[in-house]
């Protein structure tokens, strides 16, 4: 054990015993930062913050929440909303909150693939980048249903259901997840352990290992030039800050970063005061019943595009049936991301998407694809309807099928 | 020193055998936690009152928290024997009222006569046989057993062993 000495003040007692300051600059201090970045990079600090704002709503709501069926509808839209001093602040906030992480999520995902930031040893932060909005996802979905309105009723009818298309065991399975036949009481309390426990945790060790995954091939930058870390960072601690490539993240970058967060927490303040409704469903404020399906149905519209692809298959294809299609499908497209790195054939190329000869066009194919999806899929799935999902659809799973070809031969041209 | 070796190993392995066996166990008793109680699995037995039922209307009970959807067939309604409940003059179809696509409740269009599933444009038949749509399969038909013009639900009656034999 070192030698401990009368300290010379807090923080030095501190560091004999913490190591604060080596923690510092680890963490802080020299942990270095391309310069040539714009401010998509700073989402991953909007999207920290946003995380810090859920926990802290969540907690005030969750003192007078009620997790009962009974209970529930009341406890939000009573005792919360016009009760509680604040808590339709808080209500708004966590609600505000969650589908404008989704957004800055899209927003960090697409940056991601613009730039090629997933390949060439960041497959690790896409992988757990993509863990974690699959954790979100699950987060937002268990949330959903607290409320206990009409659509969150049937959101977890439908979304449990799903199960139902694995082979053989399906309908145990749902059974199982539900603890009852239909969504009941029992399936209320366990999305609420999830929500408010299990889930959380899980996200913030995820938080973790994105962040300590980023540490080693460090920031990508936007024109994806490569350059010695050890060295630019020596020119920048020697004093030649304007010649050396980076930037410590404390205080320098993050000085950037928090005018991105300053611009839109602006923005965020004023869709809680002004516009909360756009969070929120109309058919929610119907307390949940069983025994009535509201006549359309959809999921929050971060989910739209998935749910489009899930249900673009309408007609049986080849002997399969229509639900099987469509139930692959949705497994594909919630997981196709995941592995994008491994799809991307071409291994040199990390310059950004305006710079690639093809794989431009696949991006914004993509972007717009999604578009679309998103679009159909809040639209009653009738006539025309259903068939522009269709070929959505399919242009969706294609774009993926695609991908390792046009990459390759990308790969090929580079070369001569 | 070998045996020190040994004697290690051996520790080794008995602790991982042991935490193994526990882990195992423990998974067991969570899988259980998570199935539904007694009280639920047991929920029993509903008797419902059908004779008051118009010819062409449909009405829907509760059973088990799932709707049961039970339709007079009228006249000119097509016939299914395969699934159609008989009693007396009267022919019924009695099925459970959530789609077999993602369990939305379908609603009964009389006009059109078919259940009609606003989730993503399922629609069924008169008798419940999915005809349109993502559906798989038709609408199930839950365990009955008639006495008199009243069903009882959840108990499986002769007519529904034969309704089931009839699909097979
Ligand atoms: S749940 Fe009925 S069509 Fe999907």
């Amino acid at each position: 054990m070192a030698e401990i000495r009368k300290s010379e003040g807090f923080i030095d007692w501190l560091d004999q015993r913490l190591a604060v300051k080596a923690f510092m600059r680890v963490m802080m201090t020299e942990y270095w930062i391309p310069k040539n970045i714009n401010f998509l990079w700073a989402m991953g600090v909007v999207l920290v913050i946003l995380f810090g704002v859920l926990l802290v709503t969540g907690l005030l709501l969750l003192m007078y929440y009620k997790p009962d069926i009974n209970l529930a509808f009341d406890s939000v839209n009573y005792t919360i909303m016009q009760e509680v001093e604040y808590g339709w602040l808080w209500r708004h906030m966590h609600g505000v909150a969650a589908s404008a992480t989704f957004l800055i999520i899209y927003i960090h995902l697409f940056t991601g693939i613009y730039y090629g930031s997933y390949k060439k040893g960041r497959e690790m932060i896409w992988i757990t980048g993509m863990v974690l909005f699959i954790a979100f996802s699950a987060e937002a979905f268990s949330g959903y249903m607290l409320p206990w309105g009409q659509m969150s009723y049937w959101a977890a009818q439908v979304i449990t259901n799903l199960f139902s298309g694995i082979p053989v065991i399906g309908d145990d399975v749902v059974i199982w997840i539900r603890g009852d036949y239909v969504v009941a009481d029992a399936t209320l309390t366990r999305f609420f352990m999830l929500h408010v426990v299990l889930l959380p945790l899980v996200i913030i060790v995820v938080i973790a290992v994105h962040f300590y995954s980023l540490r080693f091939p460090h920031v990508n930058n936007q024109d994806s030039v490569e350059f010695d870390f050890d060295a630019e960072s020596k020119k920048f601690l020697d004093g030649d800050k304007k010649e050396s490539k980076v930037v410590p993240f404390w205080p320098v970058f993050l000085s950037k970063d928090f005018f991105v967060v300053g611009f839109f927490m602006t923005i965020f303040f004023a869709l809680v005061c002004y516009h909360f409704d756009f969070a929120m469903d109309p058919i929610n404020f119907e307390p949940a019943n069983s025994m009535k399906t509201p006549a359309h149905i959809y999921p929050e519209w971060y989910f739209l595009w998935n749910y489009e692809v899930l249900r673009g298959f309408f007609f049986d294809i080849g002997g399969m049936a229509a639900m099987d299609i469509g139930l692959i499908a949705f497994v594909i497209a919630n997981i196709v991301f995941m592995i994008l790195p491994f799809l991307d054939r071409n291994p040199m190329n990390t310059a950004p998407a305006h710079k690639r000869p093809i794989f431009k066009y696949w991006f914004w194919l993509l972007v717009c694809d999604m578009i679309v999806l998103t679009v159909y899929g809040k639209l009653p799935p009738t006539g025309m309807n259903a068939w522009v999902g269709f070929v959505a659809a399919v242009i969706f799973l294609g774009l993926f099928i695609a991908l390792p070809f046009i990459t390759k031969h990308e790969a090929k041209g580079d070369e001569q | 020193m070998a045996t020190c070796q040994k004697r290690r190993d051996f520790i080794g392995m008995a602790l991982t055998g042991v935490t193994a066996v526990g882990g195992v166990c423990a998974l067991g008793a969570m899988k259980k936690s998570w199935d539904p109680l007694p009280s639920v699995q047991s929920a029993g037995f509903v008797t419902v009152d059908i004779s008051t039922i118009q010819e062409g209307e449909a009405r829907s009970f509760q059973w088990r928290g799932k709707p049961i959807f039970v339709l007079r067939k009228s006249a000119d309604t097509p016939k299914n024997a395969k699934r159609d409940v008989v009693i007396g003059e009267k022919i019924f179809t009695l099925v459970i009222g959530l789609c077999t696509h993602l369990g939305c409740i379908p609603s009964y269009d009389a006009k059109k006569k078919s259940f009609i599933c606003a989730c993503h444009g399922g629609v069924f038949d008169a008798s419940g046989i999915n005809t349109f749509g993502p559906p798989p399969r038709p609408l199930d038909i839950p365990p009955f057993k008639i006495s008199g013009e009243t069903l009882v639900l959840g108990e499986e009656g002769e007519e529904y062993k034969k309704l089931i034999a009839k699909k097979a």
